[in-house]
């Protein structure tokens, strides 16, 4: 579904992405991991049309993404930090983002209703906090139904009952086929939810490999034990 | 596009520097003409004023709405929408929001108290300078992510056209003194448009004759029609030059 191709972006001098080359394809659920500034959030921007990369291609559903933007609509993005004008409230932001993708399919409203977004459409962006920010990037990314998910960092800042609403609806939209790329630090979180892991590493894409058989290689049956493990192995110090 | 446009305009409303800033030139353009016992006298005044005004609260303004905007921009991008439709949005939004400024504050008391003729070359040049200061702003914007580093290079940008050229002008004109560099001056004004706008202005008054032999020369060139015709272009350009520019860096910007 999607296929980068000899991906390379440079910031000034530091390069982020080394010749990233990478298929994902439909009813995935991959894992991006790394550590911190090893050009996860980089080459999902770069998926997204928000970063250009300098040498390469992406591919979605066989067409670059260089001239056809409407790819966009099948992506559903929750950033990391989600930056939104302050002075909007929660209810401008969604009917905004829904004029603007002026979708005539049916939306995904589950997630609208279990954060209970309805009682905070009149609250403004600027008062709001991180948690509750990333209940609207979640709700957003969700709410036109697309055939990709990119979460970036999900979790993160949501209380224990939110996280496992959002959980609940990787695990549901991952059942009816969705191919759905998260990043995410909390390996733990990872169990149960993701089926292929990519780990990156100072801009290079070091494996990109089934959970099952990472597990297998390793011994261990745990996806965060099995990357400590990987981790350990001197080739990867 | 033109539902992007349409929040774009509606925030810019709701943004009560816009209408503060019609009602101060109001104020200025009813006392100038007031104050003056005929409106040629009137005109000039305000002249002076809107040369120095509306360059300044365009450009500045705009640099920082379009800063302040950048989050908003951001939530765009990862949507099914053009670089430029965003882009563009922001542009017509500012252009036709501060024009209407100019045209409510300044275009009325000009069409109530000058002759007609008059009247339409001060508006039509006012709401050009307008625009062009907005298109200047897209381009200093563009040129740095830091916020005070863009108002800063807008202010300098400002300070050049408004203050500083004239200096840089009249320096060759006394240096050059000696040579016949009359038509040369016809080409020079091309490069700010605050001075391309005056003279238009000052040959419909009739000040020309102060001018002396250059005011000569400016009136056989921008008096005929074909004069007009070039220095609307000229002004047009100014407005298409900045904002290509900044539209073409915007479509390679990483947000």
């Amino acid at each position: 579904m999607i296929a980068i191709n000899n991906l390379s972006k440079k910031f000034g001098k530091l390069e982020v992405l080394k010749n990233i080359n990478l298929q994902l394809h439909k009813a995935e659920c991959i894992a991006l991991i790394g550590p911190n500034g090893c050009g996860k959030t980089s080459l999902i921007k770069c998926i997204l049309g928000m970063v250009i990369p300098n040498s390469g291609d992406i591919l979605f559903n066989n067409k670059s993404i260089r001239k056809d933007i409407d790819y966009r609509k099948h992506i559903g993005y929750m950033p990391q930090i989600g930056r939104y004008p302050e002075h909007m409230t929660i209810g401008q932001i969604i009917s905004m983002v829904k004029g603007i993708r002026n979708s005539k399919e049916l939306l995904d409203e589950d997630l609208y209703r279990q954060f209970n977004i309805e009682k905070l459409l009149n609250k403004r962006m600027s008062t709001l906090s991180g948690g509750t920010t990333q209940k609207v990037s979640a709700t957003l990314a969700f709410l036109f139904d697309p055939g990709v998910l990119i979460l970036d960092e999900p979790t993160a800042g949501l209380d224990p009952l939110a996280a496992e609403i959002l959980k609940e609806k990787i695990i549901a939209e991952k059942a009816k086929g969705k191919l759905i790329l998260i990043t995410s630090h909390l390996l733990s979180e990872l169990d149960g939810l993701v089926s292929q892991i990519i780990f990156m590493q100072e801009g290079q894409m070091i494996f990109h490999k089934e959970v099952e058989s990472i597990k297998r290689e390793t011994g261990t049956d745990k996806i965060s034990s099995a990357i400590v493990h990987i981790l350990k192995q001197p080739v990867y110090v | 596009m033109y539902r992007i446009f349409k929040y774009v305009m509606l925030d810019i409303v709701k943004n009560k520097i816009v209408i503060v800033y019609a009602i101060i030139l109001a104020l200025f353009s009813w006392s100038a003409f007031s104050l003056e016992d005929n409106a040629s006298k009137g005109l000039l005044t305000l002249l002076n004023i809107v040369l120095l005004t509306v360059p300044l609260v365009s450009i500045l303004f705009s640099t920082i709405y379009i800063y302040n905007s950048s989050q908003f921009i951001e939530l765009l991008v990862s949507h099914p929408i053009k670089r430029r439709k965003i882009w563009m949005s922001l542009f017509f939004g500012l252009a036709i929001s501060l024009s209407l400024a100019f045209l409510l504050g300044a275009g009325i008391p000009i069409l109530f108290f000058a002759d007609l003729p008059k009247a339409l070359m001060m508006i039509s040049v006012g709401t050009l300078i307008t625009i062009i200061f907005i298109a200047i702003a897209f381009l200093s914007t563009i040129l740095s992510r830091d916020k005070a580093k863009g108002i800063g290079i807008s202010i300098l940008l400002w300070l050049y056209f408004a203050l500083l050229f004239d200096g840089l002008v009249l320096f060759l004109l006394f240096q050059f003194a000696d040579y016949p560099i009359e038509k040369a001056m016809v080409g020079i004004t091309a490069l700010s448009p605050i001075d391309l706008a005056r003279i238009l202005i000052l040959l419909q008054l009739d000040v020309s004759a102060m001018m002396g032999y250059t005011g000569a020369i400016f009136k056989d060139f921008f008096g005929t029609s074909f004069g007009l015709f070039i220095s609307f272009m000229l002004l047009i350009l100014w407005i298409v030059i900045p904002l290509g520019i900044s539209l073409i860096k915007f479509k390679r910007k990483d947000l």
